[in-house]
């Protein structure tokens, strides 16, 4: 655009159209926002004809269903939330549309941001632009954001919102071959996202490469007066960070990361990573996390009890669908039976459960200590390190329904990223190499609370030195 | 500790959540299982260890200004109500 070979209305319909294509298939979108868009593009050409430019000019982009956008139907894809329609935009999306983006439409995700596979949407999973082999078997982008990483995998978009609890910007970026970064908790302001887990959500990109994200966190994050935990430290040059060295810098491996049962092939790219570092010149150092394998059980505990606390304000009263019962409070539970889906419901109950009379102590007193123990560990480790090197994920992406009937089969896909969230440390997903069915698998960089400049500085490195270019045929065209 | 039917019934009525009664017995089962993992949690030694309440050490709780600063919007605040009448949210009867 700034060579002015094409402009941000050329680029938007181009968008358009191939979402028009796609999106029958992959189901990435829940609304589609051609009309805004094209009048935001319209707008951004002006503004740059006028040299003022801002530094996502033009930029098409998609917006988790979780950010609340102004007069745009947002219902964290539960429906519970029905048709609601906010009267105000979220703090990040505001301040992507500041800064010159453009929003095609708001991206699928599983409801209320629970789940890691996209299949508890109430709008249906959405489908990876990957397959195995030949194989037409449709797969998960993962979740909860699947539907940003489906729609930037897929070139439906140049990049997109999402948020992370647990690894649900990580967990999709690794499965779909897309970068994504969680950055340190209160970075970005929570302001007008659905909440889930307060002490835990944190909002961040999904892009096509490290530099993408690194500009696209530059306007997501910064204090606002709206949100009493964010951070109000100066924010420092992102992009310029995935351009530093690494010479010199420690880089962490815990041992603990190792878990029983990981694919041969994940255990190669961890190596091969530590590989593409030391040639780097960075220094390896082994470390230990020892209370990783609580992490899981932790989040269980702390999550379910946050959400069952967010989650006491859909009552039918305000907005979303009433379900009317013989008096007020079977009408709440009318109402909200009907509203939220299976996953939802089993996780308010764990959390109503963990929360209750004779229960506290027992489980979530002991949730938010076991939290401090990992956190510790990470404040130890980072005594000694620059940045931690973990796998992303424990295997590639699998088949939508594969793993339906067992709730903790599915945690445990989020193994190795629900403790940066614990700890509310930052943390980048990349795409490092193909397994043997060719689809994507990525690294992860855990840096100090507050140090993305060296998660963005080693995740540039490592993007370099893997030189990942495999894309998902465009098999719906 | 296993979570049985009946409180499987009290949690869900905390949560205020209309279970059916062909859900309870799987409910518990599904709850059970997850609790059952969670359990692992006792291995862990949290003696004198301090709770974590915050995902930032040293966060303070900013205060603002005590003025008015938003408000008197009622049409706004109302626009997604499923019932509302003279810029009142209407709600079923709460006392008899």
């Amino acid at each position: 655009m700034e060579k002015k070979q094409f402009s941000s209305v050329d680029l938007t319909e181009a968008f358009i159209a191939a979402i028009d294509k796609a999106n029958p298939h992959l189901n990435a979108f829940v609304v589609t926002t051609p009309e805004k868009a094209r009048a935001q593009a319209k707008a951004s050409d002006e503004k740059r004809a006028a040299g003022k430019a801002g530094p996502l000019e033009g930029a098409p982009l998609g917006i988790k269903d979780l950010f609340c956008t102004e007069g745009v139907r947002t219902t964290a894809c539960s429906g519970i939330l029905g048709e609601f329609t906010p009267t105000y935009e979220s703090t990040v999306s505001g301040q992507l549309f500041r800064d010159g983006a453009v929003m095609l439409g708001k991206l699928n995700m599983d409801e209320f941001a629970m789940g890691s596979s996209n299949e508890t949407s109430h709008f249906g999973p959405v489908v990876s632009p990957w397959r195995r082999g030949n194989e037409d078997s449709k797969l998960t982008p993962g979740g909860s954001s699947g539907g940003s990483a489906s729609a930037v995998a897929a070139d439906l978009c140049l990049g997109a919102t999402a948020t992370d609890t647990g690894g649900s910007i990580r967990q999709p970026a690794a499965f779909t071959g897309t970068v994504g970064i969680k950055p340190t908790y209160g970075r970005c302001s929570r302001w007008g996202i659905v909440a889930f887990a307060s002490s835990l959500d944190q909002a961040g990109p999904i892009a096509k490469t490290v530099e993408d994200s690194a500009i696209l966190l530059q306007s997501m994050a910064g204090h606002d007066p709206k949100d009493s935990t964010s951070l109000t430290n100066a924010l420092p040059d992102f992009r310029a960070a995935t351009k530093r060295s690494i010479k010199g810098m420690k880089i962490g491996v815990p041992e603990e990361y190792r878990v029983d049962g990981m694919p041969a092939e994940i255990e190669a790219l961890w190596q091969q990573g530590i590989e593409w570092a030391k040639a780097a010149g960075a220094e390896i150092v082994p470390i230990s996390l020892k209370h990783t394998k609580y992490a899981l059980p932790t989040y269980y505990i702390v999550a379910p009890a946050e959400a069952s606390s967010n989650l006491a304000r859909y009552d039918g009263m305000r907005y979303g669908a009433r379900v009317a019962g013989r008096d007020l409070n079977s009408t709440y539970e009318n109402t909200r039976a009907s509203g939220f889906g299976a996953e939802v419901q089993r996780r308010i109950l764990i959390g109503t459960y963990v929360l209750s009379a004779g229960y506290y102590d027992a489980y979530y007193l002991r949730a938010q200590k076991v939290r401090q123990r990992i956190a510790q560990d990470f404040r130890d480790a980072f005594e000694r390190v620059d940045a931690i090197l973990t796998p992303a994920t424990p295997s590639a992406a699998f088949a939508l329904g594969e793993k339906g009937d067992d709730p903790v089969a599915m945690y445990l896909n989020d193994i190795f990223t629900v403790t940066a969230n614990l700890a509310g440390l930052p943390a980048l997903a990349l795409p490092a190499a193909v397994d043997a069915n060719g689809l994507p698998l990525g690294l992860q960089v855990i840096g100090k609370a507050l140090d993305e400049e060296s998660v963005f500085a080693v995740s540039a490195e490592l993007e370099r030195a893997a030189g990942f270019r495999a894309k998902a045929a465009k098999w719906w065209v | 500790m296993s979570i049985d039917e009946k409180t499987v019934r009290k949690v869900a009525k905390l949560a205020r959540l209309a279970l059916p009664e062909e859900r309870v017995a799987p409910m518990a089962k599904e709850l059970n299982g997850i609790m059952a993992w969670i359990e692992q949690l006792n291995e862990v030694d949290v003696e004198g260890v301090e709770p974590m309440t915050s995902a930032v050490e040293g966060l303070s709780l900013p205060m603002r200004d005590d003025v008015v600063n938003d408000g008197a919007d009622p049409e706004r605040v109302l626009k997604n109500a499923p019932k509302s009448e003279d810029g009142f949210f209407v709600v079923p009867k709460v006392v008899e």
